[in-house]
């Protein structure tokens, strides 16, 4: 009895023995085999990923290898192998600075518009085109069908080392320079071989090198765009968290044959359509929200009403709770009437205010600052009308530089938030028109040399190719820019009632009836008056009845 | 010599109370969707109306198969005799005492006044919000039913016009719910669904 119990332990205590060494076994040669299998792998991923991904490691191209002079040298290097590339880059918006509007018929694009920031591209070349994509444009002979004068690598560094300067009509500075002027801070020459060798995809630091620092600062003209999205934090833009999905700016902008898409020349105020399949016909426009979240993109099952808003409400509208959300403030006002006031030894002012930025600079004026601007709100069917050079002003008042189509009863237009840029520039009153006028150069026309407003008129004027009467004034303008970038997460969305109030967010929209807003104040007061009567009536009545039947 | 006579079947006081719920709740929250007010938050005033509004429509679906079945539709059936007895004795008689004109039965429990009330109630109100409210929750269906016609600032004034319009019904009707042989007797029967009457 006793020993047949012990060979039923010893069999139980070996197969419990066999079981946990297999168990062990399991875990052993499992993780075993997974790390020999991942170790090689993830180095390799992480080199690849050192090389932006590329197939190709272009510091190994003979054609790179080589000291470089100058810019349009590098880009002749570029065109060997990428033997279309500047014919694709010629056919762009970032190249010709050009764009017809085909509804308006209104020739646009940098060369043509004016705004009210430093007004105009016409005659100031040379320091306006540090944000060209090409080299060499300094005036209006610039030969527009050079390729080796298209810059490739300002979109294309990967190093941060390349920077175009204004002043320099397009070239990055070549011998080490003082920068910022009279800073007694210098920049070495660029690095030119360096910078070609370590070429590779667009990034948010190359496009944002001119979109972030547009109208002459960071965060000075969107609003939504600013150097914070060069490593931003979910809460200020959703899609570019870099922790997160780090989309770049070309994730939402593709690009086929340098053609970017998305334009604030003619942009997509709606888009009523399903998400956009890889691969399917047609030409929407692949940078909109509606691009990927469809028309109805908060889930039937959730919210309906909210799906039923994107039929009149820019999904920026709700998604983008305000704009200059990052860490620098954008520029509201910029007046030029102030301008060319010296200190008593004649030197240039540069005043700050308690944020460390310009507030006013005897070159430009007085400014305004702004940190979370809640935006204003306009119908928006797409449709810009400009100002432009030699356009009769309609309201002296105000100068709309550009206006926003679009109604209530428009299908194609939404409801869109707009950063409002509001500024005071020369305007010639003998023409009713803007004034154009020089302001930097190695002259003595340039504002920024002499402060004389007569003599920077005459020469902008000229130049612009618009009859000038001699006679300036500073008009008041307004310049409407869509906000659509530095998407909030959804829970810092618009609530309802930010809107549906009176009040809210959304009282400038007035052809349009909004619940909760105080729509009907004849028939509130009358409804809640007949309600009070009725209230009191039966009180009355009730009263005498309890009267009556005590003394009863 | 007061006796007893049930007037209110069971599914109509649980009818009466579910709904007059519904109405009180809708009220509220539909003069907050309105901007009368600010209490739930409008995004949960939208929601709960519109959860209510569905809720009484479920109801009503069971309200109108019950009166249709039941022949209770009847009771609604408006009459004009006695109706200035009626209005007599709220402006005078009810103060001295006076007899009730009308003599609640089981085949006719609604005062002639009554029957006029509930009738409005049921051919002018109940439509006119029933019908805006609808066209307010599909406002974006709209163009889909080829409906480009409507504005909605009609539909949702008319919609506001029915709500005053139940607002002071509502204030009337729990005013005359004291107005019975006793001032709990109405009141008493729409719980236990048992009326005093003299």
């Amino acid at each position: 009895m006793h020993t047949i119990r012990s060979i039923l332990i010893a069999v139980m205590g070996l197969a419990f023995g066999l079981l946990l060494n297999t168990q062990v076994w399991a875990n052993a040669t499992v993780p075993a085999a997974t790390v020999k299998a991942e170790l090689p792998a993830q180095s390799a991923a992480e080199e690849i990923k050192a090389k932006g991904n590329s197939t190709a490691d272009h510091s190994k191209f003979k054609a790179l290898q080589v000291d470089f002079k100058t810019g349009p040298e590098v880009t002749a290097a570029c065109l060997e192998c990428h033997t279309e590339a500047a014919k694709q880059v010629h056919k762009t918006k970032h190249w010709t600075w050009e764009y017809l509007n085909p509804v308006t018929k209104q020739k646009l694009g940098k060369k043509n518009v004016i705004n009210n920031f430093c007004t105009s591209v016409t005659s100031n070349q040379t320091f306006c085109s540090a944000c060209h994509v090409g080299y060499g444009w300094s005036d209006d002979k610039f030969d527009f069908t050079s390729e080796e004068n298209v810059d490739c690598v300002v979109c294309h560094d990967t190093t941060g080392t390349y920077k175009k300067l204004p002043g320099l009509s397009g070239h990055p500075n070549y011998k080490a320079m003082e920068w910022p002027p009279h800073s007694g801070k210098f920049r070495p020459a660029t690095d030119l071989k360096k910078v070609a060798q370590n070429v590779g995809k667009t990034s948010r630091k190359t496009c944002g090198g001119c979109h972030f620092y547009g109208g002459g600062g960071n965060a000075v003209k969107h609003g939504d765009l600013d150097s914070s999205l060069d490593n931003p934090k979910r809460y200020l833009d959703v899609h570019m968290d870099a922790n997160g999905l780090n989309f770049t700016c070309g994730k939402c902008h593709l690009s086929d044959s340098h053609e970017v898409t998305g334009s604030r020349y003619a942009p997509t105020a709606s888009d009523a359509n399903d998400a956009l399949i890889r691969g399917e016909k047609g030409d929407r426009n692949p940078s909109t929200c509606q691009a990927c979240h469809s028309d109805r993109p908060h889930g039937d099952k959730v919210s309906a009403k909210l799906n039923e808003h994107t039929d009149k409400v820019a999904c920026q509208t709700c998604h983008i709770p305000a704009f200059a959300r990052g860490d620098y403030a954008t520029k509201m006002t910029w007046d030029w009437s102030t301008a060319g006031k010296l200190d008593e030894n004649g030197h240039r002012l540069q005043i700050k205010g308690s944020e460390g930025r310009d507030v006013y600079d005897s070159k430009k004026g007085n400014f305004t600052y702004e940190h979370y601007v809640i935006p204003e709100y306009v119908w928006f069917n797409g449709t810009v009308k400009y100002t432009l050079f030699g356009d009769k002003v309609a309201d002296k008042d105000v100068v709309k530089i550009n206006s926003f189509q679009g109604n209530a009863s428009d299908p194609d237009a939404r409801i869109w938030p707009v950063k409002v840029f509001r500024g005071k520039q020369p305007y010639d009153v003998g023409n009713n028109t803007l004034g154009v006028f020089h302001t930097a150069g190695e002259d003595d026309s340039a504002f920024w040399g002499n402060y004389n407003w007569d003599k920077a008129m005459e020469w902008g004027m000229k130049a612009a190719g618009i009859e000038y009467s001699g006679k300036m004034e500073f008009v008041n303008t307004e310049m409407s820019w869509p906000i659509t970038h530095m998407v909030a997460p959804k829970e810092d969305a618009l609530a309802c009632h930010q809107c549906h109030k009176e009040g809210g967010r959304l009282q400038a929209i007035q052809d349009i009836y909004m619940p909760g807003r105080n729509n009907t104040p004849i028939l509130d007061k009358l409804g809640f008056a007949i309600a009070l009567l009725a209230l009191i009536g039966v009180l009355i009545h009730g009263g005498i009845r309890i009267i009556m039947s005590k003394r009863g | 010599m007061t006796e007893r006579i049930y007037v209110f079947k069971r599914f109509e006081r649980f009818w009466h109370w579910s709904q007059a719920a519904l109405i009180m709740f809708m009220m509220l929250t539909g003069f907050e969707v309105h901007g009368a007010y600010k209490f739930l938050g409008y995004e949960s005033a939208v929601g709960l109306h519109t959860t209510a509004a569905w809720t009484l429509v479920s109801l009503w679906v069971f309200a109108v198969f019950w009166h249709l079945t039941t022949g209770e539709w009847k009771q609604y059936i408006p009459t004009m005799e006695k109706v200035d007895a009626m209005l007599k004795f709220y402006l005078t008689g009810i103060f001295t005492n006076a007899p009730h004109p009308f003599k609640q039965t089981t085949l006719s429990k609604h005062n002639p006044l009554q029957r006029l009330a509930y009738l409005f109630v049921l051919v002018i109100i109940n439509p006119l919000i029933w019908i805006t409210g609808w066209f307010y929750l599909f406002y974006s269906s709209w163009q889909d039913w080829g409906v480009t016609w409507l504005s909605l600032e009609w539909v949702a004034f008319f919609h506001v016009v029915a709500a005053f319009m139940i607002l002071i019904f509502f204030i009337a009707h729990i005013y005359l719910a004291t107005a019975g042989h006793t001032p709990t007797s109405h009141i008493k029967a729409m719980i236990t669904g048992w009326e005093e009457t003299d």
